[in-house]
């Protein structure tokens, strides 16, 4: 065994040296990063040490745009779309004909690459002096107004923003949503049938209980993922998202990194930990919720 | 489902109206949500096999095409790199899969097989960096790469992504499942730990290996944010980068069928992946995958 203990260092040591480097080290330097003030990617130089950047960038209005943003989208997605998956998730196991083919359809966002089919949602809201595409059409046929949903008023880019993201989070909650409720052990409901239990109350009294820890999970992971949402933006309407007044926090600090406005790495940092401690309330009172309805 | 509750107790004969009702309501509402899922992918096969000058001279879009063409494929190949572009993101696909398969497999070992000082407090520092956001990082690798004149090339772009400590987490519980006597068995034999991780270990756990490996192409195929930051010559640009730049300054921006067809053509392999390891792919990610 003596003989081993280098030998089991020297298998971690890959892993080791890549985490340190990616992971470790830039976790301590993001933080060196937003306390310099006036630092100068060229020089790499910087005034001092200080929270300037912190306060620069609670001012920049298009940070302020950007939170807005990311909020309205976490309140609007994240609940629509883990409601609208536990419907579907209850009807999937409700049924055995075509469940496979269903189950096999939901999935298919996970595998697409969400800039490329984002390109297609583009186009069929877009509106452009050729045609007025698709979703307007449809909008006429019940008497509506059309609207440009990708260069148009907020609320329309809002919405199409939001159903994306729904549209590409969904196969993750169904699938897992699906398994869990298929993992309850059907005593119980033999039991409440046998007691002559409405279905509605056969739901409500087992089958959301003994889920919640999976309901949870995804509301979770649900508020973080939509916090830092940015890709889906960028598939919608374009890399200058700024302009389109659809950016996101993420976005942002991309945006002050690189691009046309960036070069600025400290306000990225102070901007992404910010967000960082946006993420991390918001998922301590997540747990804290979680854990007064948690049934385990 | 109140409704069909209420016929329930109301005794057998309503219990039967009442669940066919609920059925019918079940099978339109899940229709619904797959034909939400479909639509899209529809009108991108559709509108890639229309011409350019039908797509154009329907001011009212159709549901169909009265003369299905190829041409828009070839100008996607022809006016854009976009063979380049698939062509980076395979390579990039396939080294970053790889040298993440060696790494992480290595480390699982060294968790789940050898004993040495410090294994469990170095575990759990592992464990713990799995909380580490990507967006935090991100800028300092950004500057990191930069430094070493690595932008706009492979190693930049694969390097910071070819480790995963969440795999190694689920790699090293499916090796402690192999049993303790196959190791001493091996080790009276004589055979080094290597090989025993090469000869022995690897073959039982297949399976997981293989899962971790659809996930990380997934992940890679669809990667953006970091290759966009780490590249701006089109020559090292993936499909999720290059299909950006096709959208701003690709074929025009009223070319709306070229583009469906770079579309089409970066959606399918991933999609026909996922029809061969239906299975393995979703099981791999209830296990704990996550989108993006």
């Amino acid at each position: 065994m003596e003989k081993n203990q280098y030998k089991g260092w020297l298998y971690l040591l890959p892993a080791a040296l890549f985490l340190a480097a990616f992971l470790v080290y830039p976790l301590v330097d993001v933080f060196v990063y937003s306390m310099e003030e006036g630092y100068n990617f060229a020089s790499q130089k910087s005034f001092g040490m200080g929270t300037y950047n912190f306060s620069y960038v609670l001012h920049d209005p298009y940070f302020l745009q950007a939170v807005k943003n990311t909020f309205l989208m976490v309140v609007i997605t994240v609940p629509l779309s883990t409601g609208i998956a536990l419907l579907i998730s209850v009807g999937l196991s409700s049924i055995t004909p075509l469940r496979k083919l269903f189950q096999t359809i939901y999935f298919l966002p996970y595998v697409t690459n969400t800039l490329a089919v984002g390109l297609v949602f583009m186009v069929l809201f877009k509106k452009t002096a050729y045609s007025d595409g698709l979703v307007n059409l449809l909008i006429g046929w019940f008497g509506g107004e059309s609207v440009d949903f990708i260069d148009g008023p907020y609320p329309a880019k809002m919405f199409v923003m939001c159903l994306y993201v729904i549209w590409v989070v969904m196969p993750f909650k169904i699938l897992l949503l699906t398994s869990a409720i298929s993992s309850v052990n059907p005593n119980y409901y033999n039991a409440a049938r046998v007691d002559g239990t409405s279905p509605f109350r056969i739901f409500y009294k087992i089958t959301l209980p003994m889920i919640s820890p999976t309901l949870f999970y995804l509301i979770i992971t649900g508020f973080i993922g939509a916090f830092k949402e940015y890709s889906n933006a960028v598939a919608l309407f374009g890399t200058d998202l700024n302009a389109a007044e659809m950016n996101t926090i993420v976005g942002y600090v991309y945006d002050m990194l690189y691009g046309d406005s960036g070069g600025y790495p400290s306000y990225a940092s102070a901007a992404a930990i910010i967000l960082f401690c946006i993420v991390l309330t918001i998922t301590y009172i997540n747990l804290t919720i979680s854990k007064r309805h948690t049934y385990y | 489902m109140g409704d069909s509750g209420k016929e329930m107790r109301n005794g057998n004969k309503g219990m039967k109206v009442g669940e066919k009702v609920r059925k019918g309501i079940t099978y339109a509402g899940l229709g619904v949500w797959a034909v939400m899922v479909l639509f899209p992918f529809y009108w991108m096969i559709l509108t890639s096999v229309k011409s350019y000058s039908e797509y154009n001279s329907e001011y009212v879009p159709k549901f169909y095409s009265n003369s299905p063409t190829m041409q828009n494929f070839l100008d996607a190949f022809s006016t854009v790199p976009l063979g380049r572009y698939l062509a980076n993101t395979l390579l990039f696909t396939v080294i970053t899969t790889a040298i993440m398969l060696f790494v992480v497999t290595l480390a699982a070992y060294g968790f789940a097989r050898l004993s040495f000082p410090g294994k469990d407090l170095v575990f759990t520092c592992f464990l713990a960096l799995m909380m580490i956001p990507n967006e935090l990082v991100v800028i300092t690798n950004f500057a990191t790469i930069t430094n070493l004149h690595m932008r706009n090339s492979f190693p930049g772009l694969i390097l910071p992504s070819v480790t995963s400590v969440f795999y190694i987490y689920l790699l090293k519980e499916n090796f402690a499942q192999v049993p303790d006597a196959l190791y001493y068995a091996a080790k009276v034999d004589g055979t080094s730990d290597l090989k025993y991780l090469w000869k022995v270990m690897l073959p039982i756990c297949r399976p997981t290996l293989i899962t971790v490996g659809i996930l990380k192409v997934i992940e890679c195929w669809n990667s953006y944010v970091w290759p966009r930051l780490i590249t701006d010559e089109e020559a090292y640009f993936l499909v999720s980068n290059g299909i950006q730049e096709i959208r701003e300054n690709g074929f025009g921006r009223e070319n709306v069928p070229a583009m469906m067809a770079a579309v089409v053509v970066i959606s399918v392999p991933l999609v026909v992946l996922f029809l061969v390891f239906r299975e393995k792919i979703m099981t791999g990610v209830s296990r704990g995958g996550t989108k993006g």
